[in-house]
């Protein structure tokens, strides 16, 4: 689903933040992406997203070339994907239920459907009852369940979360990793950007490593670390 | 992209929350533009006026011109000639002396003794020339003065050259001050959106992250603009409006020979005018700012 060929990405302050990087992401994959801070991960991620260019090297997305992409064309390349921040990025002063309505009002989708696809999004992360709440009056693993809510309500290929656990105990992680796995299953491609190690050895899935840039390792059901 | 119902209530509640959060910026956009266009309201109706006056004026006004007493028919004829083909001259009309000596009795009516001791009648003969436009009366005039067999040349010269002085006046100060306080009603509404996006960066983020198309996220900025534009041109037109249904009403008493422009089809276009060109405003101001702040 996503190719990436050579990917390098250089910073304007000569950076090398991906180094020559070539992957692929198969349509259902469970990809943990990980490596120490500075690793490259979320400049890698940024790529896919298109919120930034490779410096050298193409990025493919269902045979469509992401770096030849004309303007217009983004924010509907866009919708194909869900974001999910560490820092969530909801919108304060809106309920619960407008910050997930928003992703589709701003996609242009009728009411109709709203009222359909907004509640049904809020059940599967299991916020049925707090619709009315605004996001400062829920805990930080309600807040990226609403988050994970906007992301996925207009039914994305793709869902990348970008240290999604960062900010959560163990416990409210471990629940927010079946809610992935959950939508993983309802075949949804899930690339997630972690730190945390004991999610990735106890889930078994893919795991993407990235050292400085370069990528070091690429195992199907494989752990944190090499040879653990 | 299809525009569900919810777009547009979308565009009307950002659009209203904005013009809420800014409403000191947004009502000193909302005054400049109602000043700017009240001003133009008032020169569009005081033209409106003047050029019926002067309408009125040039089927009125002519021109006397005075022959001297020593011509021949064939001198009269080519003086005839030579006015009809003056440019800006439209009708030319011989008025013997004896023609006019008895339009004067006329018009003396049963004062007619006065001139029964006359043995001689004192009038010289004269054309009389309607212009084409009152502005040329005066050019026409100096032009007629030279001709040979011309004695003298009489017309409405005080009036007219008043009139042309006022109106031009008139023109120049109100033009002036339009194109100023238009230019400052479109650099305030665009410092308006400007602090609107401000207020609003964040969401746009997030809207670019889901995949609003950039004239998604630039539409509520470009209906607050044209919001703000009509709000003051709708203000504008309703002072003009009322203002200048009092100022005709004490004319109607106080001037009643002055031909006013009441009629409503001849003013619609005014108040027309003025609500389209608040929404022009509106739309330059905005646009300038989400063009240069909403580079998405
Ligand atoms: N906008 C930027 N301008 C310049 N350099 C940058 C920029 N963003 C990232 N970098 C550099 O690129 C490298 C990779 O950064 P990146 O954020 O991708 O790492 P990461 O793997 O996500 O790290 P972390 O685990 O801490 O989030 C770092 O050396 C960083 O300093
Ligand atoms: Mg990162």
């Amino acid at each position: 689903m996503v190719r990436l060929y050579n990917v390098t990405k250089i910073y304007k302050n000569n950076s090398v933040a991906l180094n020559n990087v070539t992957l692929h992401i198969k349509k259902g994959d469970f990809v943990f992406l990980v490596g120490p801070s500075g690793a490259g991960k979320t400049t890698l991620v940024k790529l896919i997203f298109r919120e930034d260019l490779p410096t050298r090297g193409q990025i493919v997305f269902n045979g469509k070339n992401v770096v030849r992409m004309r303007p217009g064309e983004i924010p509907f390349y866009r919708r194909k994907i869900g974001m999910v921040f560490q820092d969530f990025r909801l919108l304060p002063q809106r309920t619960i239920y407008d910050n997930v309505a928003f992703a589709l009002q701003v996609t242009g989708t009728s009411n109709h459907w709203i009222k359909k696809l907004a509640p049904e999004a809020l059940k599967v992360v299991g916020l049925e009852g707090k619709e009315k709440m605004r996001p400062e009056q829920l805990s930080g693993g309600e807040q990226q369940r609403v988050c994970i809510a906007r992301a996925i309500v207009n039914n994305p290929l793709l869902l990348i979360a970008d240290e999604p656990t960062g900010n959560l105990d163990p416990g409210t992680s471990c629940d927010l990793m079946n809610l992935f796995q959950e939508i993983n299953g309802r075949g949804t491609t899930i690339v997630m950007a972690t730190h945390a190690w004991d999610i990735v050895d106890s889930m078994k899935k893919r795991v993407v490593a990235l050292s400085g840039g370069k990528l070091v390792r690429d195992e199907e059901s494989g752990a944190y670390d090499h040879g653990a | 992209m299809t525009m569900g119902r919810s777009a547009i209530g979308y565009y009307f509640k950002e659009t209203i929350d904005s013009l809420v959060r800014n409403n000191w910026l947004s009502l000193a956009s909302i005054g400049v533009v109602t000043v700017s266009l009240f001003i133009l309201g008032c020169f569009l109706l005081v033209a409106i006026n003047t050029s019926a006056i002067i309408n009125t004026l040039e089927s009125m006004l002519e021109i006397n011109v005075f022959l001297e007493s020593n011509l021949d028919q064939s001198e009269i004829k080519h003086l005839n000639e030579q006015l009809k083909f003056l440019p800006g001259v439209s009708e030319v009309e011989f008025v013997s002396r004896e023609k006019a000596l008895e339009s004067m009795l006329t018009s003396l009516g049963s004062e007619k003794d006065i001139t029964d001791n006359l043995d001689e009648n004192p009038l010289p003969d004269s054309f009389r020339l309607k212009t084409k436009n009152v502005e040329l009366a005066p050019q026409i005039a100096a032009n007629i003065y030279k001709f040979n067999g011309v004695s003298n040349v009489i017309y409405g010269q005080k009036i007219v050259e008043r009139l042309l002085v006022v109106t031009h006046w008139i023109r120049t100060t109100s033009l002036t001050s339009i194109i100023v306080l238009g230019l400052a009603a479109v650099f305030l509404i665009s410092i308006t959106i400007r602090v609107s996006v401000f207020f609003r960066r964040k969401e746009i983020g997030i809207m670019k992250y889901l995949g609003a198309t950039n004239w998604f996220i630039r539409f509520p900025f470009l209906l607050e603009g044209l919001v703000l534009g009509f709000s003051g041109a709708l203000l504008a037109s309703i002072i003009v409006y009322l203002g200048y249904t009092i100022v005709i009403d004490k004319i109607a008493v106080s001037m009643p020979f002055l031909p006013v422009v009441a009629q409503i089809d001849k003013l619609a276009p005014v108040y027309l005018g003025l609500l389209v060109l608040g929404l022009l405003i509106g739309a330059a101001g905005s646009s300038i700012s989400v063009h240069r702040f909403l580079k998405v």
